[in-house]
């Protein structure tokens, strides 16, 4: 048990060598929006370096991505349905093991972690899911709590003994999404709207260097989505969390993050900024044209 | 392609015949059939029975409560022996419901905790009982040890089973939290199925109460010691009053773990 150390970074990072960079063919070719908007690499807070991932061998869902994440802002990840957005966002957590390729959180390689370190660099990485994913039949305050199960030692976590600070620090973020009346209700009473805030709440409640959102808003209606992303892009902005968003949703995708990048058979085919993503590029991305007739825009 | 499926569906059907379920019922009633015809179960030997039953019903009233003292030390064992092997039962087969679950578990970690299940399933309480008759001598040790055996085999499986239903969604998100793997069990598994094991160990106990009436029998303890002892002597009059008592017991456990399961809402 490593509770309560912060994670060691060992050596030098490796995406501010500029040797190894030029040795990447991946980016010898690839400009990355995040450099150019940023300025410099040494900004980024996580950096994909070829990235691949066949669940069956020889049918690789991602083909070697290769992205910088600046240290703010929302990049979402826009692309058809089972283009492999889940699955870059699972990888850079590790729920979904890489079959190769570098992804370089901190200043160190998240895919060659083991056990104990996985776990501390976890830590600093929320997420928040598409179904919410909360434990059903814990309260909503346990379920913010489970976000500091990383530092608190297993034998505290049976005991339900957290740090009156963790506490404090829970009760204010349910205060900032809202929900400090529901508390000590469990958590399958609330809404799906209700739900996400707390699926929030429990992921900032890491103090996260990282967010990522796995389709936060696709089982929400429409207002409730544009809620929860308000509360996602305020909270994130006001900690300096940099946030990696999957969306299915383009507009949303516009109207809430400062970078798109356009996934399309398991590569970036778009990269910039919202205002830069047209019609050509959605086209590019989802395949056909006719379903951006009769919009409104 | 699309035209080689398209020709192999039968429209005209809701489902394909599934051939082997349909052998498999036809295996069944043949055998059925079979096992009756061979027991040679006829409405003679069931009426001769039925007048064996009516004299030996006639002998079971009224009731003998005379020997109070005798049944109430014999109900004190198995209540004992049934509360002491659910808990002792209890505590055992969490951690190894917890190494059975596939979905949690490396195979070669979960195939020996449910080879160790499979054991303690596979023979009746009264044959462990027996064993450990044997094994620790007369008396109610014997029979907390064969119920402990027995409630490990059956709840082990029951846990495991709930174990291994659980949304890993939930899981998922705690372990993306960085929580160490108690902390994910603590949080991600066990809220799932607790309710569940309350349920499963209220009817352990129900079944551990009535077993422990049992395992007397063989000489492990408790009132089936008694009650074995008074069917040999022909007093069927205090067979009555045991068997009452174990009735009024059952129920009682009935109602007792009706209200633990309420107190925990399960």
């Amino acid at each position: 048990m490593r509770a309560g150390n912060p994670p060691r970074i060992r050596g030098f990072p490796q995406f501010c060598n500029p040797a190894a960079s030029i040795e990447s063919p991946a980016l010898a070719h690839h400009t990355s929006y995040a450099a150019h908007i940023a300025g410099s690499q040494t900004d980024a807070a996580l950096a994909i370096r070829g990235l691949v991932k066949a669940y069956v061998r020889g049918k690789p869902v991602l083909n070697g991505i290769t992205l910088d994440i600046a240290s703010n802002g929302i990049t979402a990840i826009v692309g058809p349905s089972g283009t492999g957005k889940s699955t870059l966002i699972r990888c850079i957590n590790r729920l979904v093991e890489p079959t190769s390729g570098e992804i370089i959180f901190e200043g160190r390689n998240l895919v060659t972690l083991k056990r104990s370190d996985l776990r501390a660099a976890r830590r600093r990485i929320g997420m928040v899911f598409q179904e919410y994913n909360l434990v059903e039949r814990l309260s909503v305050m346990e379920n913010v709590l489970s976000g500091r199960l990383g530092y608190v030692s297993p034998f505290k976590a049976w005991l339900r003994r957290f740090p009156q600070s963790d506490i404090n620090e829970a009760y204010a973020l349910l205060e900032s999404v809202g929900l400090t009346v529901y508390a000590h209700a469990r958590a399958d009473a609330l809404s799906g709207g209700q739900r996400q805030r707390v699926g929030i709440a429990r992921a900032l409640m890491q103090r996260p260097k990282l967010l990522l959102a796995d389709e936060p808003t696709s089982s929400l209606d429409p207002k409730t989505s544009v809620e929860i992303m308000t509360l996602m892009r305020d909270l994130s902005a006001q900690r300096s969390i940099p946030a990696i968003v999957n969306i299915h949703n383009v507009e949303l995708a516009r109207r809430f993050a400062t970078r798109i990048v356009g996934l399309s058979g398991g590569a970036v085919v778009f990269d910039g900024a919202p205002g830069a993503l047209s019609d050509p590029h959605l086209k590019q991305i989802y395949g056909g044209e006719s379903w951006l007739d009769g919009r409104d825009n | 392609m699309a035209a080689t499926t398209d020709s192999l569906l039968n429209r005209s059907a809701i489902r394909p015949a599934n051939w082997p379920v349909r052998f498999a019922w036809l295996a069944f009633a043949l055998y059925f059939a079979y096992a009756l015809s061979h027991l040679e179960l006829t409405p003679a030997r069931f009426f001769a029975g039925l007048d064996y039953g009516y004299k030996f019903i006639a002998k079971l009233f009224p009731p003998d409560f005379h020997r109070w003292e005798l049944l109430l030390k014999g109900l004190k064992e198995s209540l004992e022996i049934a509360i002491l092997a659910s808990v002792l039962g209890l505590v055992i087969s969490l951690p190894v419901s917890l190494l059975a679950a596939r979905n949690l578990m490396p195979t070669w970690v979960t195939w020996p905790a449910r080879l160790l299940m499979v054991l303690c399933r596979s023979f009746h309480p009264v044959i462990i009982a027996i064993l450990f008759v044997k094994a620790v001598g007369f008396g109610a040790l014997a029979g907390i040890l064969a119920l402990t055996v027995a409630s490990l085999g059956f709840l082990g499986k029951l846990f495991t089973e709930a174990i291994e239903e659980i949304s890993l969604k939930q899981v998922e998100a705690v372990r993306a939290t960085g929580a160490p793997f108690m902390s994910v069990i603590a949080f991600g598994v066990l809220p799932q199925v607790f309710s569940r094991f309350i349920g499963f160990a209220s009817y352990e106990l129900d079944s551990n109460l009535r077993n422990s009436t049992m395992v007397g029998i063989v000489g492990a303890g408790g009132i089936g010691g008694t009650l074995f002892a008074a069917f040999q002597r022909f007093d069927y009059d205090f067979v009555c009053a045991i068997i009452l008592t174990i009735i009024a017991m059952i129920i009682v456990g009935e109602v007792l773990t009706h209200a633990a399961k309420k107190v925990f809402r399960a």
